[in-house]
């Protein structure tokens, strides 16, 4: 399925754009992880990185579905 | 009140909007740009939020502190953009009807939006520039 990731501070930087069109096979959270990784390695040095999906943070298990906003999260520092 | 903006925080707005005529305490917590980290000179912050889940990640914590304390009144803002030193960055005011528990509750609804809200900074030092918390 083709996602589109939001990306945001240092997520945006490495991948380059606000929006990314994400083609994988998986449709659950922790599948979307992994693949990010393998395509961006950068990714693998942040402390952790969360993926939200509809403005929650989202649980390696949840599953992916069609019209889901979906982002990534990397350490927030608000504040 | 919850407020994300990029424009100056009205201090005074923020702590007016938390009151409560039954309220015996106002406790605003103001964060400011701070000019040094890590030993080096801070040039600027550069701060950016996912606006929608930021709010909806601070009305949780909102929610998580209306369960524990009995808030009379509460407002929340943060700023984001280009901040220089000086420059007040996030407001938390509650109004209570006693003292102790607007000291404890603002300091919960602060330490948990920091660790929560999609909110993130990067800070532009005289010789580099570095996101904040990024990196072990």
């Amino acid at each position: 399925m083709l996602y589109t990731l939001k990306t945001f501070g240092i997520t945006r930087e490495i991948v380059g754009e606000r929006e990314l069109k994400f083609e994988m096979s998986g449709n659950h959270v922790a599948e979307l992880k992994k693949e990010l990784i393998i395509r961006y390695p950068e990714m693998k040095a942040l402390n952790s990185m969360m993926v939200a999906v509809n403005n929650s943070y989202a649980p390696d298990e949840l599953e992916l579905k069609e019209g889901d906003e979906i982002a990534l999260i990397p350490p927030v520092s608000g504040g | 009140m919850i407020s994300i903006t990029d424009k100056p925080i009205d201090v005074q707005k923020v702590i007016e909007a938390s009151n409560s005529l039954e309220a015996g305490a106002v406790n605003a917590f103001i964060g400011t740009v701070r000019n040094n980290a890590k030993r080096k000179r801070v040039v600027r912050l550069e701060y950016e939020a996912y606006n929608a889940m930021a709010i909806a990640e601070i009305q949780k914590v909102v929610d998580e502190a209306c369960a524990k304390w009995s808030l009379l009144g509460w407002s929340i803002a943060h700023r984001v953009g280009i901040l220089e030193p000086g420059e007040v960055a996030v407001v938390v005011a509650i109004s209570t009807a006693h003292r102790k528990e607007s000291f404890d509750a603002c300091q919960f609804i602060i330490d948990n939006v920091k660790a929560k809200a999609p909110i993130w900074k990067k800070e532009v030092f005289e010789d580099g520039e570095e996101w904040v918390a990024a990196h072990p």
